[in-house]
């Protein structure tokens, strides 16, 4: 935190201010909230702005990983050091096991990232959690852009867009009933770039993936899906050696990565002030099946 | 080239004003000329105007995120927008001008610094125009630009850009606008909108990309009057921090500095900071809208829901509050209510004891046998709250003097208020 004579802070100290001011808010008035974290950039940013929030304590509430067996490694690594160093409580709500509860069904076509919809409401509903922390932002996509910060959710997790609480201020309404829950996006006003530009000021642990490095990949719907036991090259596809990173991470069934020399952070910052695609055009195929893809997931109860 | 950094500060503005108006397109060039469209979304959006028929790229389709909006070709709620210059990272809360406005614009307005009305150069003030200043700044928004778009269809003719001047700087006189800017502009030729217009010669000020870069917006701070509503204690339990107390919120008011003698409301004990923490770093000072964690020197009971002030510089602590209140439910407001009342971080339960008056936003004028507002209205209500607030005039404070109402059965926020002094 840099002060000035003036009293002004920067864009970056504000961001910050205000996401602490909300983990506050729905720690202090929500019963069992819950941090909902992938171990990506922008779950281990909420989770340096919780710690800042809470420090010297502890975070006063657990955090939840969503467990699609499709993970990388890498962001599975990152994810247990954060975990560890905050002494915090992590649930893992496995696909797999909800598979063979028959909390979800997988029919062999709907891909991981729904079933995680169904996997995800039943940890919810099963640890009693009545707030879930998204590391969602609103420059991501243009349903997010009209998403509260506290985003009401109905017994069945779902979001109702037309029908939205009005925020005024930084007055936070987290009033619920019984069998509803709240989505709460501390990152909502940060674009990617303020995330880049903390990560870099705050010199944090993010996954190695994020940073350029060799790695065996197959060119698959114009994205470049990295090789492994979960995707396998099919007819008429290769599987070549490139040096490339990744801008989000997910199912590594879905995410891809793109063609990048930066292998630092600062490069990284060079790179994304110059790019002309959004990070979910160039590497999500989950949000590309249609112009309401997010949408339609994030009614049904997608992060 | 200047990069855009970390290190910028930032401009929250609320754009006012109907799709005829031109503000998508004001918007979407905005977004366009700083480069803060990706290609993924500009390809998206021709593709889409190109499967409607359209002759042009519709950028409104830009900030349309709802399928219902896309279909219908409105915009139902506040959309946020991101973009930056190397000057300034600006979020812009995107009104719509038709449905639900008072709602959403009392909503987008409230956290804003700077507010945008666009008028049609063709049709000079309306109805709406006037609407939406008022409503700016019955807000508090301190800085207010009016842009005068589709100045190309008037052939840039300087004296129907005077005449709106003329016209929105007397009505401008009954409301309180401390900042004004009038700017003559074409969204869709991009006269005015980034660089000077060489059409319009004979304008003298900024660009409006100019202005939202360098209008000054620090010396609206609140640095007088210290308030530091508690959010929650910090209390470790941890071996390491055994004795650790400390009392976290935002500030909302005022420089803080340790040393200082401060007073803890409601209970009117008086102690002294004893550090001023932001995770590992100690703080010389804080001041809004810093999150920090304040500890002080003697072991006095503070919880949630207090303010810790400056001994000799303290709120108002009542049980009656006196505001204007925005209704934003269909059930109307009417003495005898009961509601739930979120002021800073304190929660309570009020009682509506009278509607004084409504507010009608076109005219100013103050109906006084109203006794009841609707959704979308505005009116000066008197509550009676049962425990006793923190409160200044909104005019002073815009965080200590407004409060949200929220209706106990449903849980929605049903009305927004602020503060009289």
């Amino acid at each position: 935190m840099s002060t000035h004579a003036d009293y002004r802070l920067t864009q970056l100290d504000q961001l910050e201010a205000e996401s602490i001011h909300i983990f506050r808010e729905v720690a202090a008035e929500l019963e069992r909230p819950v941090l909902m974290c992938s171990g990506g950039k922008d779950s281990i940013v909420m989770l340096r702005l919780a710690e800042k929030a809470f420090h010297p304590a502890k975070l006063p509430f657990p955090v939840l990983q969503v467990d699609t067996s499709f993970d990388f490694p890498e962001v599975l690594v990152a994810r247990d050091n954060w975990v560890d160093r905050l002494g915090a409580r992590l649930v893992v709500a496995s696909v797999d096991e909800a598979i063979r509860n028959g909390v979800v069904v997988d029919d062999g076509k709907t891909s991981r990232n729904r079933l995680q919809i169904g996997t995800l409401l039943h940890a919810i509903e099963e640890g009693g959690f009545t707030a879930a922390f998204g590391g969602g932002r609103r420059d991501e996509e243009k349903a997010r852009a009209k998403e509260r910060i506290y985003s009401h959710r109905d017994e069945f997790g779902q979001w109702d867009p037309k029908n939205q609480r009005p925020e005024l201020w930084s007055l936070y309404n987290g009033r619920l009933h019984a069998g509803e829950h709240m989505r709460v996006f501390p990152l909502s006003n940060w674009t990617e770039l303020d995330i880049w530009h903390y990560i870099a000021r705050e010199r944090i642990e993010i996954p190695s993936i994020y940073f350029a490095h060799e790695r065996k990949v197959i060119a698959r719907d114009g994205m470049l899906l990295s090789a492994s036991d979960a995707v396998q090259p099919r007819a008429g596809e290769m599987v070549e050696e490139r040096t490339v990173r990744f801008r989000t991470v997910g199912d590594m069934t879905l995410t891809g990565c793109v063609e990048s020399q930066a292998d630092t952070l600062e490069k990284i910052i060079d790179e994304i002030a110059v790019a002309r695609v959004t990070e979910r055009g160039a590497t999500r195929g989950d949000d590309r099946f249609s112009e309401a893809a997010m949408e339609d997931r994030k009614k049904e109860g997608y992060f | 080239m200047a990069r855009v950094g970390a290190d910028m500060d930032l401009l929250r503005f609320a754009t006012a004003g109907s799709v005829d108006d031109g503000k998508s397109t004001l918007i979407g060039r905005l977004l366009l000329d700083s480069k803060s469209i990706f290609e993924d979304q500009l390809a998206s959006v021709e593709a889409t105007s190109a499967s409607k028929g359209y002759d042009y790229t519709d950028l409104a389709l830009l900030t349309d995120g709802l399928r219902s909006e896309r279909e219908q070709g409105i915009t139902i709620d506040v959309a946020y927008r991101y973009f930056a210059t190397p000057k300034r990272k600006f979020i812009i809360a995107d009104t719509p001008g038709h449905v639900q406005y008072t709602r959403n614009m009392v909503t987008g307005a409230s956290t804003a610094d700077l507010g945008l009305v666009l008028v049609d150069a063709r049709h000079g003030l309306t109805e709406q125009s006037r609407r939406h200043a008022v409503l700016l700044s019955l807000l508090r928004v301190p800085h207010l630009v009016l842009a005068v778009n589709k100045m190309d269809l008037v052939d840039y003719d300087q004296a129907v850009f005077e005449r709106i001047v003329a016209e929105f700087t007397a009505f401008a006189s009954k409301l309180n606008i401390p900042d004004l800017l009038v700017v003559p502009i074409s969204a869709l030729k991009g006269d005015n909108v980034v660089a000077r217009s060489e059409a319009m010669g004979w304008y003298e000020g900024p660009s409006l990309l100019h202005h939202l870069e360098h209008v000054h917006i620090a010396s609206d701070r609140e640095l007088r009057d210290v308030r530091f509503p508690v959010q929650c204690v910090i209390r470790p339990k941890s071996d390491e921090h055994h004795d650790y107390r400390g009392y976290a919120g935002q500030v909302a008011g005022g420089v803080l500095k340790p040393g200082d003698e401060v007073m803890v409301l409601p209970s009117g004990m008086t102690s002294t900071v004893a550090g001023i923490d932001l995770f590992d770093e100690q703080l010389g000072e804080a001041y809004a809208p810093m999150s920090v964690v304040v500890r002080l020197t003697d072991d006095v009971d503070v919880s949630r829901g207090d303010m810790i002030c400056r001994s000799k510089n303290v709120p108002t602590q009542t049980q009656d509050v006196d505001a204007m209140v925005c209704w934003m439910t269909t059930a109307p407001l009417r003495a005898g209510q009961k509601l739930a009342i979120k002021h800073t971080t304190r929660t309570a339960r009020t009682i509506v004891k009278d509607v004084q008056y409504r507010l009608d936003v076109n005219t100013l004028h103050r109906d006084l046998g109203a006794d009841q507002l609707g959704l979308n209205e505005i009116g000066r209500v008197q509550l009676r709250v049962t425990q006793p607030l923190l409160v200044d005039p909104y005019e002073r404070n815009r965080t200590t003097g407004s409060f949200i109402l929220i209706d106990e059965a449903t849980g929605n926020t049903v009305g927004a208020g602020m503060i009289n002094g």
